[in-house]
């Protein structure tokens, strides 16, 4: 039974407020008995709420859950998606202030930023291809507002697809000119190489992925918009960093970025 | 350091097991002295044997190049085989396997010289220089050692685990490539196992000549034109089986489709 209107605004409520403040709050299994996915999208239309409400706007999607060990970790088989919001953009070689993120882990990521919209269903990865200006390089560094990442998809989900900040590289490339299913990723961690992947992690190709959510959200009336950026999962799996860490990736024939972390504050 | 009776004896144990695909212990249970360098002097035996008996030496090939396979083994540079002529295949062709023991495959990028490199630095650029291609490669290693049970001296003693070698794709000049993080999809039966990108091979595939000139320079050789080297695997290995069907997708590089029987 789905949940109530009130339920899924307290649901949403708590998570922004968690996400303000840079805490946790326990999963929703635990708090919200028989919450389905649809709920989840609620909930997660709701901390987005709060977020427009304090002044932020909406600058793009986020695709997550897209690789097959993650889909099966989670029980599911297809991907889910969150709303990139102003606050959540920094620029290339940004150094993310302490106490910006709760838990955070780094994903190394093909954005595209597109030209033209895309209305679903029926959108083919020709037609991303198409529709899309550039593809970036783009480190997503991913949050948890729920305890320990102790997450169903229906956390993940309610949660802005566990969503936290990201930076786009500088270099902008037509996606007509790169190999968009075999481009290579490698991501560093202070210059030692943590993790490599490439492009058919992502559904095949991260322009399936971008398919997938155009017409996700096609069949709820919403259209992927000209000027969106859109993050398409991650190339490979997600990993740990520290406070005072600076990160590096590069994503063949596409281009590269950074992100630095600073230590914690010092207490007085 | 052991002295030529037993490289010799130790030369006849891996030759045997190589030969006739029987596992052996690893090789410092029975020779707890044997060293690397021992391990690299049981190889040039073996080149010395199979050169003897009229194979033809084709080019090496890097191992333990992963930062963490290289943590795992406790070294800091990679190791290097040797390749035959005879153990290279077609692209599009059934590798047999019979002559295994127990065969995995890996997504390698392979270097194919056209000039010499000696010395103990060579720059990025004169490994650029001096290539003449880049191609895809897909390695079939196969450790003769029990129950997965080795050292580096043993692997090494054991030619780095080298069993076949699949050159295919489209060569390309290394130039015109971000090899830096060229992706890779490795596929068994269609079903995708292992991404990965370039970088996975000591942060760049070139750093590995680089170290093998200079590995070379140490014993006094060079790396000659001609040669073909196989820069280390950019995927984790995974194991084959008869009638599997093995395509490897190179960014930029086309692909090595081959079949196992």
């Amino acid at each position: 039974m789905a949940l109530d209107d009130t339920l899924i605004a307290r649901h949403g409520d708590e998570l922004y407020e968690a996400l303000a403040s840079g805490s946790t709050v326990p999963n929703l299994r635990d708090r919200a008995g028989g919450v389905t996915n649809e709920d989840a999208y609620r909930i997660q239309a709701r901390m987005i709420e709060r977020r427009l409400a304090a002044g932020e706007t909406v600058v793009g999607k986020k695709i997550g859950v897209t690789s097959k060990g993650v889909q099966t970790m989670l029980g599911v088989f297809e991907p889910d998606f969150g709303i990139l919001t102003s606050g959540m953009v920094y620029p290339d070689g940004a150094t993310i202030p302490a106490g910006t993120l709760i838990q955070p882990k780094a994903e190394g990521e093909i954005a595209f930023v597109l030209k033209r919209d895309l209305r679903g269903p029926g959108i083919t990865a020709a037609e991303v291809i198409a529709a899309t200006d550039y593809v970036s390089a783009c480190f997503e560094i991913v949050d948890s507002r729920i305890s320990d990442w102790d997450i169903k998809i229906q956390d993940t989900i309610a949660d802005n697809a566990s969503c936290g900040v990201y930076v786009l590289g500088q270099d902008k490339v037509d996606p007509r000119d790169v190999d968009l299913a075999l481009a290579g990723m490698v991501a560093e961690r202070n210059g030692e190489i943590v993790v490599t992947g490439s492009g058919a992690a992502v559904q095949g190709s991260p322009a399936n992925a971008v398919a997938w959510l155009a017409n996700t959200l096609g069949r709820l009336g919403t259209p992927l918009l000209a000027g969106e950026t859109i993050l398409s999962g991650a190339l490979a799996p997600m990993y740990l960093f520290e406070p005072g860490d600076t990160l590096t990736m590069r994503v063949g024939g596409i281009g590269a970025c950074s992100i630095s972390f600073a230590k914690e504050a010092a207490h007085a | 350091m052991l002295d030529v009776t037993q490289i010799n004896a130790i030369t006849d144990i891996v030759d045997a097991a190589q030969s006739n695909a029987k596992p052996i212990p690893m090789l410092t249970i029975d020779y707890p002295g044997l060293s690397l360098d021992d391990g690299y002097a049981v190889m040039d035996e073996l080149l010395r044997r199979w050169e003897a008996r009229g194979r033809e030496f084709y080019g090496y090939k890097a191992g333990l190049t992963s930062r963490a396979k290289m943590v795992q083994m406790g070294v800091d540079v990679p190791c290097f085989g040797l390749m035959m002529r005879d153990t290279c295949d077609p692209e599009g062709g059934t590798i047999p396997t019979s002559g295994l023991i127990h065969p995995r495959v890996e997504a390698e990028i392979a270097f194919v010289m056209k000039d010499d490199l000696a010395g103990p630095e060579v720059t990025v650029e004169q490994v650029y220089a001096a290539t003449d291609y880049v191609q895809p490669a897909i390695e079939i290693i196969d450790s003769r050692f029990e129950n997965f049970k080795f050292d580096l001296a043993s692997v090494v003693a054991d030619n780095c685990s080298s069993a076949r070698v699949v050159l295919g794709g489209r060569p390309r000049r290394p130039e015109e490539l971000d090899l830096a993080a060229l992706g890779v999809v490795l596929e068994v039966n269609g079903e995708p196992l292992a991404y990965a990108a370039s970088g996975a091979v000591l942060g760049h595939p070139a750093h590995v000549i680089q170290l093998l000139v200079k590995w070379l320079h140490g014993r006094g050789q060079i790396l000659k034109a001609g040669t073909v080297v196989l820069a280390g695997a950019m995927t984790e290995a995974h194991y084959i089986h008869p009638g599997d069907s093995i395509c490897a997708r190179f960014q930029d590089m086309s692909s090595i489709s081959m079949k196992v029987s």
